[in-house]
């Protein structure tokens, strides 16, 4: 059930609270430190933010993606930046959401509280040296043994795995080649986390450097049937349980680049209203307006289709649906967000490129949504073949 | 024990005041619980978890808006609420107002209900600071305001007043007004859990007959003072940069203060 309007407004009004109780230059700290954001994580626990899509038997609110979406943009654009989306995806959407919507209740049980008083941090493992775009051709393996399975492969960008307690780990329990249908035979884990046959090695990366992006080896890991998401009916059905990840994912990462894109067009439109070089202040230059002007409007307009794409999963739409709405929303809210940084950092001049200015740690931010969840490419390929229905040029 | 919150609904601090004419244009206004009215609200919720008082209310005069500033005040961790709403109080002043609550109070059981009356020292709009010290008056009771810290000894308050230059130490009896200012405690945002219980706490409205108050009590009719407009405070004139050798940018800043600020 969502937050009624006139709650909602106090949930928003809290989330503002909270980003506004972390200066910019917190960011630029814990950014630079390579720090987790200890006391942010602590104050998004207590407000509860965690447990948005969890049940209220389980120390959730139950609510709905709606509010998540609502949260994070919130977060986003009143100074957090990235890192008003980053905790909350790792945990609740790659943790909490899969389990509320398809673990058993053993899992449930296990999980859920922990994940809404902050104690259980959560990880996606899906990405592979050799299967990124091509979920299907991953290769981590889940061999089927007598008292259960035994798990091997390597996963890479792994966020959060160096602290995380629980992990969604994606697997095939077919090999490709022995499948008629190349979405039947991948089965989703949950593993608890540190474990001795899970090494974590942080990967050193562009920006977003308050969270690690780790390599993960995985070498003979036990897993028994009972450690599969939704149980062992599940087993090999892992695929329709991944996209109802996938696409939230994308929806909290639309949410991520508008907040990006709204805070620069902030910090521009406060410099330009006040920096003279000629005279006048160089907010006045419609060459400067305009792309400010223009990145402002495709975002409200992508904050549309992401309020979309939210009412299509909290009404348990088709999930084609749900994957048209969350991959427009996801180009058009990078394309402008990436416009709007670019132009925060033109209007800033030299100063744009200055540490202290915190418009090139957005820019650093920005750049990885156009890569992940999924490339600006690889989801213009989807709305074109599976919108548009122009053939494939890919299988 | 039990306390009771005055609230009212304000315009965010962050909105930009606009001006249609000389009256004020309310259209894209948003409004909050007046941050003042925050801290009154959390030093009563923080006497409840303390085990001191047993029930908080909110009291609210306002258009419907008002309701939100209750809803705020009871996510924060109020028990109920009280909603005085009708369309004959448009243009009520300082007095009128006072009044108005003192009688939904006195509806609500009164002083034989709750001792401790909680206000924030001004609401950031109307900013006339005076409407607990009138409730404190029209009930017969002390009232100490302007506060940064408060306790409760069984039927004595400990308030520390702030006054220029130091504090005041205030003992006084139940039942009393208290008005808060910043500094008193550090107000919560409300955690979803808290606003998920608000949901279920029930807030009551009075209109002014409920309350037995004639129409010609209140509103612009029985107000004493009129707003007659509304201007914008003048725009800030660029700095001054003095220039040059130390002596003689000391010799100008002085002469600056004495023939232009008037200042020495």
């Amino acid at each position: 059930m969502s937050c009624e309007k006139e709650y909602r407004s106090i949930l928003l009004d809290t989330a503002k609270k909270i980003a506004k109780k972390y200066p910019l230059e917190y960011w630029m700290e814990k950014d630079e430190k390579c720090e987790f954001a200890e006391e942010f994580w602590k104050d998004i626990v207590d407000a509860g933010f965690l447990g948005i899509l969890v049940p209220e038997e389980y120390g959730g609110s139950n609510l709905t993606m709606e509010d998540l979406y609502l949260v994070i943009r919130t977060l986003c654009e009143n100074g957090c930046g990235m890192a008003g989306n980053w905790y909350i995806c790792l945990t609740e959407v790659f943790g909490a959401l899969p389990i509320v919507k398809f673990g058993t209740e053993e899992q449930k049980k296990k999980y859920l509280p922990g994940i809404v008083d902050g104690k259980i941090e959560f990880c996606m493992a899906l990405t592979e040296p050799n299967a990124g775009s091509n979920t299907f051709r991953i290769e981590t393996f889940a061999s089927k043994t007598e008292k259960g399975f035994v798990v091997n492969g390597t996963k890479v960008f792994i966020s959060g795995a160096d602290r995380a307690k629980g992990m969604l780990l994606v697997t095939r329990t077919k090999k490709l080649s022995e499948v008629e249908n190349k979405t039947d035979g991948i089965t989703l884990f949950l593993v608890d986390l540190p474990n001795p046959r899970v090494k974590v090695s942080p990967i050193s990366k562009h920006g977003i450097n308050y969270s690690h992006s780790c390599e993960v080896c995985i070498e003979d890991l036990e897993l028994t049937e009972n450690d599969i998401l939704g149980g062992p009916q599940s087993l090999h059905k892992g695929w329709k349980q991944l996209i109802y990840v996938l696409d939230p994912e994308r929806i909290v990462f639309t949410a991520a680049a508008i907040g990006i894109g709204m805070l620069a067009i902030k910090k521009a439109v406060e410099y330009a209203s006040t920096r003279k070089v000629f005279g006048e202040p160089i907010g006045s230059y419609q060459s400067l307006q305009h792309p400010l002007a223009e990145s402002y409007a495709h975002l409200e307009c992508a904050n549309l289709m992401a309020l979309e794409a939210c009412r299509v999963f909290d009404s348990n739409g088709n999930y084609r649906e749900l994957a048209r709405a969350s991959n427009i929303a996801k180009v058009v809210a990078v394309e402008a967000a990436t416009r709007a940084v670019y132009w925060a950092m033109q209007i800033h001049g030299g100063y744009g490129y200055a540490k202290e200015y915190h418009v090139e740690r957005w820019w650093r931010e920005i750049n990885l949504i156009r890569l992940a969840p999924v490339t600006q490419q690889m989801a213009l390929n989807y709305i074109a073949s599976n919108v548009l229905g122009l053939p494939r040029g890919y299988k | 024990m039990k306390a009771v919150c005055f609230v009212k609904s304000v315009p965010d601090t962050e909105t930009r005041v606009r001006l249609t004419g000389n009256r004020l244009d309310k259209s894209e206004i948003k409004y909050i619980l007046n941050p003042y009215c925050e801290f009154a609200v959390e030093e009563a919720v923080r006497k409840k978890e303390a085990g001191i008082v047993d029930e908080v209310l909110v009291i609210s005069m306002g258009p419907s808006r008002a309701q939100e500033a209750i809803r705020s005040a009871l996510a924060i961790g109020a028990d109920r609420g009280v909603h005085i709403e009708d369309d004959n109080l448009d243009g009520s002043d300082a007095i009128v107002t006072a009044r108005v609550l003192v009688e939904a109070f006195k509806k609500e059981g009164g002083l034989d209900n709750y001792q401790i009356l909680l206000f924030g020292l001004r609401a950031i709009d109307g900013d006339t600071w005076s409407v607990p010290s009138m409730i404190a008056e029209l009930l017969g009771i002390p009232a100490v305001t302007n506060i940064v810290k408060l306790d409760i000894n069984g039927n004595k308050a400990i308030a520390i007043r702030m006054v220029e230059g130091g504090e005041e130490v205030f003992e006084v009896e139940l039942p009393c007004v208290f008005a808060a200012r910043k500094g008193l405690n550090e107000p919560r945002y409300p955690s979803l859990p808290s606003i998920m219980k608000a949901k279920k706490k029930p807030i009551t409205r009075y209109t002014i007959s409920d309350l037995g108050i004639p129409s010609d009590a209140v509103g612009k009719v029985g107000s004493f003072t009129e707003v007659l407009e509304y201007t914008l405070p003048p725009q800030r004139q660029a700095g001054k940069k003095v220039e040059g050798e130390p002596e003689q940018v000391v010799e100008e800043l002085i002469k600056f203060l004495r023939e232009v600020a008037n200042i020495i």
